[in-house]
């Protein structure tokens, strides 16, 4: 029935060291829910809402994201280009402005008034 | 003092005994309660801690929410290794051992048919990592200030306004193929991967505030492979695992089957298009 002998030992450090977002992600996003006698709902846990929501994995997003779901979520890889890329940018035509700020100083008189 | 059963996970009736020195929630071995021909695992936990008010309230505290989930794994884990185990979400609780037989009942069917689906199955769980060295202008060890073994170049002021641009492009390149490679590779073991298990899930990428694992994690997948294939899939992975200092493969394992033990939709073979 149960051929416990042919597992490969654990990888990934079950156990004491093994990664927090592994278990949490797992313990509290997946398994079997049923009601008990004690009624908790874990989505009204602040904690659990506002700090692991994010962080955990969400059925839903997981269903809309397929395999491409890097490309939608801007926090991700190549999101993460755009907005290094930009920030880049912004950094340039800050150094830029400042460089063509200083002789403007001299030459601008009464660009306003 | 007054206590309630928590209930870990839910077997069939097995030959032989609990794996020897597991500890779950309060320091406490666990127990097996038969009904029927379902078994719960069971331990005795204070009502101080997880009566319905109490437990709402030491859920929003970290360390102790991450003490009871590490030792509801610790228990579950331990199972895998004996049985098919479907695991129950954390803090899962009844008032007493007839509260626990009422939920067998209430689950019934569910678990018959979720173990049935399950048995003889492990989880293993594939992330892929992007992790751009921090100087890439310089190849070598990580340490970047460190005793540099290329004293051609100091990478401290550049000489000139191209010279800094033509580094902030190279070092932009290096690291945009790092990405690059680690897209590649996630779609490539996820392909392959899922050729190999009977289901897989993909999760979100985790945080590196939680995991504290350096790099981006790019893919975060999860697979449900027969026992007796498990070592094939490892080797698999590791065939597939390529040197590169940029992109890290992380494989954890074997779990039992939490990512394909839920509802429907959740994990049945429609999930991701990889039923096999």
């Amino acid at each position: 029935m149960t051929t416990p002998n042919r597992l490969p030992d654990p990888y990934g450090s079950q156990g004491g060291g093994a990664n927090l977002a592994d278990i949490l992600e797992r313990v509290l996003d997946k398994g079997v829910v049923i009601a008990g006698d004690i009624k908790i709902n874990l989505l009204d846990i602040e904690l659990l809402t506002i700090k692991l929501r994010l962080i955990v994995a969400s059925v839903d997003k997981a269903k809309e994201m397929g395999i491409d779901w890097w490309e939608d979520d801007p926090s991700l890889s190549s999101g993460a280009r755009r907005r290094e890329l930009a920030e880049e940018n912004e950094r340039l035509q800050r150094r830029i402005a400042d460089l063509e700020a200083a002789p403007a100083q001299v030459e601008r008189k009464d660009d306003e008034a | 003092m007054n206590e309630l059963r928590y209930v870990y996970a839910v077997t069939r009736p097995f030959d032989g005994v609990l794996p020897e020195g597991v500890r779950g929630l309060g320091g406490e071995p666990p127990r097996l309660l038969d009904h029927g021909d379902l078994v719960a695992v069971v331990g005795a936990v204070p009502a101080e801690d997880f009566a319905e008010a109490p437990l709402k309230k030491r859920l929003e505290d970290l360390d102790w929410l991450t003490a009871t989930a590490r030792a509801h794994e610790a228990v579950i884990g331990a199972m895998t290794t004996v049985t098919c185990t479907v695991p129950l979400r954390l803090a899962t609780v009844c008032v007493d051992d007839s509260g626990v037989r009422r939920l067998l009942d209430a689950g019934r069917d569910r678990f018959t048919t979720t173990l049935e689906r399950l048995e003889g199955r492990v989880e293993w769980g594939v992330k892929v990592y992007a992790d751009p060295q921090p100087d890439p202008a310089t190849p070598g060890p990580a340490g970047s200030d460190g005793p540099s073994a290329a004293p051609r170049e100091r990478p401290a002021a550049p000489a000139s306004g191209r010279d800094y641009l033509r580094r902030r492009l190279s070092s932009r390149q290096a690291r945009e193929g790092v990405w690059e490679r680690a897209e590649a590779l996630s779609r490539t073991l996820h392909a392959e991967l899922s050729q190999r298990a009977q289901a897989a899930a993909l999760h979100r990428p985790q945080d590196s505030r939680l995991s504290e694992a350096r790099g981006q994690n790019v893919l975060n997948a999860a697979y449900l492979v027969p026992r007796e294939s498990s070592q094939e899939f490892v080797a698999e992975v590791g065939r597939l695992t390529p040197r590169d200092q940029g992109v890290r493969v992380e494989l954890t394992g074997p779990w039992a089957p939490y990512s394909f033990a839920g509802q429907a939709g959740q994990a049945g073979p429609d999930e991701a298009g990889t039923g096999r």
